[in-house]
């Protein structure tokens, strides 16, 4: 095994585990040079830089949106009632849109409070429910601030 | 052809920054100028939309358009299908709703579908789509069982898809049928005897040169039952 540096390759020098017993210094001066070579091999076009143009003009080739043209499948006296109902939702986009912010701002009538104070009482009661016996009296007597018995559970040796 | 128009904004208004204006069909960009490429009207849509309106039979691909394809071949994953114009566009088989690889649309040579474009320009072979961004249908698809297939100049297809088409108030009149009208100048028509589905097509192909007069004359006397 070669002891000296010297033989060792310069690739092998810069692997991981070579570089554990390196101090802080050898590793900073290794990385820069790293990162020298990296940025001579990068190649850049030695142009000025172009600003693309704004362009101001754009082209549409379809009439559809000049003429706000309708939906293509209609029908007529209820022929075919899927067709008459895809006619309502696809000409009507915008109307829809309303509909929308109508029925998100429907949805906050129940203000903030009143779902505060319901999550509280469910969660207290979904908790008694999935608790053990002991533990649903414990749960009671915590809310109603009683004192808790001191009772242990022992076994009661039967009197004659 | 080819003339130059420009927009000359009053001088009060010159500080603020030129707004973007969105040239429709007939209209062409050529660096900074707009150009006229087609004969007919100029129409304006606030808040910046300039179109010409012109009147033709042959149908472009456009991007986003809503056409009625006959499929023609079925080549591996994709069909082809004959839109109408200057090549067949493809349409992929994963490009209909609830289809998968294991689960294939049942289209089969020959049948109609109501399709979308999503890529159509010069450079490319136009492709069409069956479903929208989310993934549902919203009635595109193969259609068709029965009824009438023709061709109408694009004009008429306009006149019909228009928002307050007169000529589809005149027919909702008359009797209950279906139809299909793509923007490549095909309408498809369904209703309950050939002999109505018949009248329907022979009345939309006249309403072509027809006033308004002269239509709902004509119009009326089918009603009447004279024909």
């Amino acid at each position: 095994m070669a002891n000296d540096n010297a033989k060792l390759s310069k690739n092998l020098l810069r692997m991981k585990f070579m570089q554990r017993g390196l101090d802080a210094d050898t590793k900073k001066q290794l990385e820069e040079e790293e990162r020298r070579i990296i940025s001579d091999e990068h190649w850049y076009l030695d142009l000025p830089e172009l600003k693309a143009k704004e362009n101001f003009i754009i082209e549409e080739r379809s009439f559809g949106p000049c003429e706000d043209l309708k939906y293509g499948r209609m029908s007529f006296k209820g022929f075919n009632t899927e067709v008459e109902k895809l006619m309502i939702i696809m000409n009507a986009p915008n109307e829809e849109e309303l509909e929308e912010e109508e029925i998100s701002r429907m949805e906050t009538d129940i203000t903030d409070e009143d779902m505060a104070r319901r999550y509280e009482s469910l969660v207290g009661s979904m908790k008694k429910k999935f608790a053990k016996k002991r533990e649903r009296s414990a749960i009671e007597d915590v809310n109603q601030n009683a004192t808790e018995t001191h009772k242990k559970i022992a076994f009661l040796k039967p009197q004659d | 052809m080819g003339d130059v128009f420009s927009f000359q904004m009053p001088e009060s208004i010159t500080d603020s920054k030129p707004e973007k204006v969105v040239c429709g069909p007939g209209l062409r960009r050529n660096g900074d100028e707009v150009l006229v490429c087609k004969s007919g009207i100029l129409r304006h849509k606030q808040p910046n939309l300039y179109w010409i309106d012109s009147q033709q039979r042959r149908y472009v691909p456009g991007k986003g358009e809503s056409v009625i394809g006959i499929i023609t071949a079925k080549s591996g994953d994709i069909f082809k299908v004959d839109v109408g114009g200057s090549e067949q566009a493809s349409l992929s088989y994963l490009a209909f709703e609830g289809a998968t690889k294991r689960n294939r649309p049942n289209v089969q040579v020959g049948d109609l579908v109501y399709s979308q474009f999503i890529i159509a320009n010069k450079d490319m072979e136009p492709e069409l789509v069956c479903i929208d961004s989310c993934g549902r249908a919203n009635g595109m698809g193969v259609f068709g069982a029965g009824g009438l297939l023709f061709k109408v100049s694009l004009g008429l297809v306009r006149r019909l898809l228009a928002p307050q088409s007169e000529i589809a108030k005149d027919l909702e009149k008359m009797f209950p049928f279906e139809i299909v009208v793509g923007m490549n100048g095909r309408v498809w028509v369904k209703s309950k005897t050939i002999q109505q589905t018949l009248i329907v097509a022979n009345l939309l192909e006249s309403c072509e040169n027809m006033t308004a007069q002269q239509r709902q004359t004509l119009f009326r006397r089918v009603a009447d039952g004279s024909i």
